[in-house]
């Protein structure tokens, strides 16, 4: 059962993305003997399809841990999973506050990357004891000796008892559980004083509500408590309380200070059990919340439209499902003379997007058309007022407008030293200003930027990493709004504006890019009965222009007996093939259109 | 156009001397001891089911593969059996090489006697250049000696195959094919353009080929059909043309979705409003295989898919006289955009489509059924 404060450990490990946090994290459940060897599946924590295939951890998970470590003693240890990526920065802050220490991965072939820096930060910004641990030593490139040496002198961190360890192989794991019982300190927590408890997850389900994941740092709840959000102010009379166990909830009669737990209270959405809030009772209320909650806000734009607008309840169903567990998507309906009804979502960054829109089509099954992703601009204009656009159609008369602010990052980029032309071209290309460059190692530099946020969410990972082999990694955190010159784009197909194409672009870049997006069209919009023009313009000026010919032949087959019923075959597949199409007036437009313009590439 | 209610009987030869290059019908090279096999086969076939057909069939179709490959006496012997209408076309399909190589006066006679009223012969090209990238046999003088062979043992009714879009070709050479046609005194041509098959010889080197692209090929679709006109030969399908008169009997049945019995491996039925077929292996259909369902036949859906092939194209009349209906307005509807951009033709006697629209017919129909 229970073992005593001090033999409590919470804790949560952070990496750069792919130096085997989920990895390490399986071997630490096969050792505590956590899991059934039944249930063991590769990458038990990450609960989704999705993180267990891109390999990244989308929603902070935690589980129970017990440990009789090599002095002879039973240890409680919570280990805290976190995200995994920059998009999901606020969630990996509000784990980490949940924890006294954090075990930190350092891949013993790539050593330390930006990542690593990131999270190392964070985490230190929450006074946490870091445990470093050199991971992936059965690689043939791996140089662990080297690696520490890294650690030491960029991080400062003592490597000389840091365990070498392959998750993969499960080699020297146990000396990383003898470490956190060793380094990491048992929480100072006084369950006397009134509940102070840190929400650092939420996940609904349908059979008990929203299930909310918590790291008390005073007092104690109990099932039938009332409990008060101290942010939304919400309460709720507290249902169950218990642990996470890795594979089920372990019900329990009271969370006490210092533990880490969960507690149901037939919460509807986990927009009432935010991460970051904090949770106290109605009966004795703590006077303060703990520090750090902030309502996170999307950053990033587009609309979602059904490829069938037939699909259009069943899309608004999956998001206000999605939503009930992913506090930080926001949707509202909108209309697209182009698309139809649709909605206009918010999200945390591209990532996020491009999760939700698999998690869309995947598990709903729909059949989406997106539009270009958008932030939020600020116009002003003439009348001195100032209004925020993330959507071109809602983009104001250029007559009207004075002036325009962009958001901006500070972005840092961490490459191999051969690289950091490469890598300044492409920031350069991308209106990035230069700030400083400082050399982390030897060979590998920290090259530090102000990039603006939309030059950033259409492919600036990818094209960075094509650009240097894969080598270099990314972070950013957006800093403040700046002056600059903006334009909106229209494309036009057979004369009409597809408002669902439209966007909007820093002026310098127009041109280049109309005639981009002419190209792809013209290649993406297949031959049909007739020819169609497209053009690209500013206001009324056409700055770019492009003509699919029209189609004169399609597979002219001799249709004889034999032939019938695989005509007839084919007559469907046209017709379903049409149901891919999006009906622009007479032009069709197949939905791979609509991604080549959103994938546009900065190659060729 | 003629009209019959009993139903087209269709005979599948699988044999070929070599298979061509671009091919992927049902077919393979068979010594004699399976030709007399499965010409028994098709006999007691033939017996069953005709015990359903009362009137007799009112056509008789060999394809293949190449029928001439089984020899004119297993020929006669199937056609005997066959209860068979007054009148009734009979069309065998020939390789010239057959006939101009292994086959004397006497084999023509046998056939004419046996009630063959009608040879269509698969000549592809009259240029010999062109011809060999097809990997074909016969030069323009075995096809001009099977040609004579043919008229000579009274069988003036022979039709010839032209490809179009293939290696070498031009406009030119496509006129020069039919005026070798026209001079030859074919009564019908068959002009299809090149489709590059999957699993054939030919799509593997397709990219080797020099191919005309799609531009191309519409002109040379269209330099065909124009210069076939200017030689009395009227286009009453897609890909066929015929003198006044001369058009396939059998193959209006497959247009006009009226039914048709097919016998033999590979062969495709539309019989007692059921489509089947029997699986594309001789050694199985020997062995007493029976047909595979393939669904329902009949449907509107597939009468107006069968009946825009035609230059008739879909009528009010037909409709009306098959469905109790005059063609949907709303299909009417569907058709004026591609009626103002010359695909079609739209008037009160119904819906067909021009040469251009029939280049682009798969599209024109989904358009309309959808």
């Amino acid at each position: 059962m229970s073992v005593p404060k001090e033999n409590i450990r919470n804790f949560s490990i952070i990496a750069h993305i792919d130096h085997g946090k989920s990895t390490l994290a399986d071997r630490l459940l096969e050792l505590t003997d956590s899991v059934a060897k039944r249930d063991m599946q590769s990458q038990l924590l990450d609960n989704m399809d999705l993180e267990r295939e891109r390999g990244i951890t989308i929603k902070a998970h935690a589980v129970k841990l017990n440990y009789k470590a090599k002095d002879g003693q039973e240890y409680e240890l919570n280990l805290i999973d976190t995200p995994g990526h920059v998009d999901f920065n606020y969630e990996v802050s509000r784990s980490l506050a949940a924890c006294d220490g954090a075990v930190l991965i350092i891949d013993a072939s790539q050593g330390v990357e930006a990542q690593t820096l990131a999270n190392t930060y964070l985490a230190l910004d929450h006074d946490l004891e870091l445990v470093p641990v050199i991971n992936k030593i059965d690689l043939p490139a791996a140089d662990p000796d080297r690696v520490a040496a890294e650690v030491e002198d960029i991080i400062g961190l003592d490597c000389s008892v840091a365990p070498r360890v392959s998750a993969k192989t499960g080699e020297n794991i146990e000396q990383v559980l003898e470490r956190i019982v060793q380094d990491i300190p048992a929480p100072t927590a006084d369950k006397n004083l009134p509940l102070r408890a840190l929400i650092f997850d939420s996940v609904y389900d349908s059979y008990r509500g929203v299930i909310v994941y918590v790291r008390v740092m005073d007092g104690k709840i109990k099932a039938g408590d009332t409990m008060r959000m101290m942010a939304t102010g919400a309460q709720f009379t507290v249902v169950e309380v218990g642990y996470m166990r890795a594979t089920s909830l372990e019900p329990a009669n009271e969370l006490t200070a210092g533990e880490v737990g969960y507690i149901t209270a037939s919460i509807k959405t986990v927009g009432d059990a935010r991460v970051g809030d904090t949770v106290t009772t109605a009966e004795n209320p703590a006077s303060e919340p703990l520090p750090g909650y902030r309502k996170v806000n999307p950053m990033v734009f587009c609309g979602i439209y059904p490829a069938d607008g037939a699909d259009y309840e069943s899309l608004r169903d999956a998001l206000e499902k999605l939503q009930l567990n992913d506090a930080a998507l926001s949707y509202e309906p909108e209309t697209s003379g182009a698309l139809g009804f649709g909605f206009r979502c918010g999200f945390l960054g591209l990532l996020h997007l491009e999760i939700i829109q698999e998690r869309l089509e995947r598990e709903y099954n729909l059949d989406l058309v997106t539009t270009v992703p958008s932030v939020i601009y600020k116009i002003h204009l003439s009348d001195g007022s100032i209004v925020e656009i993330d959507n071109p159609t809602n983009y104001p008369d250029p007559g009207l407008i004075t002036a325009c602010e962009e958001p901006m990052t500070n972005a840092h980029i961490y490459a191999p030293s051969d690289y950091v032309g490469a890598v300044m071209d492409l920031c350069q290309d991308r209106r990035g200003v230069f700030k400083d460059m400082s050399y982390i190692t030897n060979g590998r530099v920290d090259i530090h930027y102000e990039l603006p946020l939309n030059e950033i969410i259409y492919d600036f990972f990818d094209t960075l990493k094509s650009r240097t082999r894969g080598y270099a990694s990314f972070d950013y955190e957006i800093s403040d709004y700046q002056p600059s010159k903006l334009v909106k784009l229209d494309v036009l197909l057979n004369g009409d504006i597809i408002d669902a194409l439209s966007f909007i672009i820093h002026s310098d870049k127009a041109y280049g890019r109309a005639r981009k997006i002419a190209e792809k069209l013209k290649d993406n919009i297949p031959r049909q009965m007739f020819e169609i023009p497209i053009q690209i313009a500013i206001g009324g000026k056409v700055i770019a222009r492009e003509t699919v010919k029209a189609m004169r032949k399609d597979v002219l087959a001799k249709c004889y007996g034999g032939d019938i019923t695989r005509k007839k075959k084919l007559l469907e597949k046209q017709k379903e093939g049409k149901k891919r199409m999006r009906q622009f007036g007479t032009v069709e437009v197949p939905q791979e259109a609509f991604m080549a313009v959103l994938k546009l590439d900065d190659e060729s | 156009m003629m009209r019959a209610d009993a139903p087209g009987l269709y005979i599948h030869v699988p044999f070929c001397h070599s298979k061509c290059p671009y091919c992927d019908f049902y077919s393979f090279t068979a010594d004699e001891k399976t030709k007399d096999e499965y010409t028994a086969s098709i006999i007691k076939n033939i017996i069953i089911w005709q015990e359903s057909v009362k009137n007799g069939f009112s056509t008789v179709y060999f394809g293949g593969g190449t029928p001439s490959q089984l020899g004119s006496s297993r020929l006669a012997e199937i056609i005997k059996t066959i209860k068979k209408q007054p009148l009734c076309e009979v069309t065998v399909e020939c390789n010239p090489c057959d006939l101009s190589e292994g086959w004397s006066d006497s084999d023509i006679a046998l056939l004419k006697d046996a009630g063959v009223n009608r040879i269509s012969m698969g000549m592809q090209s009259a240029i010999d250049k062109e011809r060999k990238t097809l990997g074909r046999r016969a030069g323009r003088a075995e096809i001009e000696k099977a040609v004579r062979m043919i008229k000579d043992g009274g069988i003036d009714n022979f039709s010839l195959d032209l490809m179009l879009g293939i290696p070498f070709q031009t406009t030119d050479s496509i006129k020069e094919s039919i005026a070798f046609c026209a001079e030859s005194g074919a009564k019908h041509v068959s002009s299809y353009l090149l489709k590059i098959e999957q699993g054939t010889p030919f799509e593997k080197v397709e990219k080797l080929l020099d191919l005309p692209d799609e531009d191309g090929c519409c002109e040379m679709y269209l330099t065909a059909c124009e210069e076939l006109e200017k030689h009395g030969y009227k286009q009453y399908e897609i890909s066929n043309f015929a003198r006044e008169g001369f058009e396939s009997r059998h193959n209006l049945i497959y247009w006009d979705c009226r039914e048709y019995l097919g016998i033999g491996a590979a062969a495709h039925s539309f019989f007692g409003g059921k489509r089947f077929y029997y699986p594309d292996d001789a050694a199985a259909f020997m062995g007493g295989a029976k047909p595979v369902d393939d669904g329902e036949g009949g449907s509107f859906e597939e009468y107006v898919m069968l009946r825009l092939r035609l230059t008739e194209g879909l009528t009010n009349e037909g409709c009306k006289s098959r469905f109790g209906f005059e063609i949907p307005t709303k299909l009417v509807d569907k058709s004026t955009v591609f009626e103002k951009n010359g695909l079609l033709v739209s008037d009160k006697k119904g819906i067909r489509l021009t040469p251009e629209g029939f280049l682009v017919s798969n599209s024109i129909i989904a358009e309309l059924l959808d």
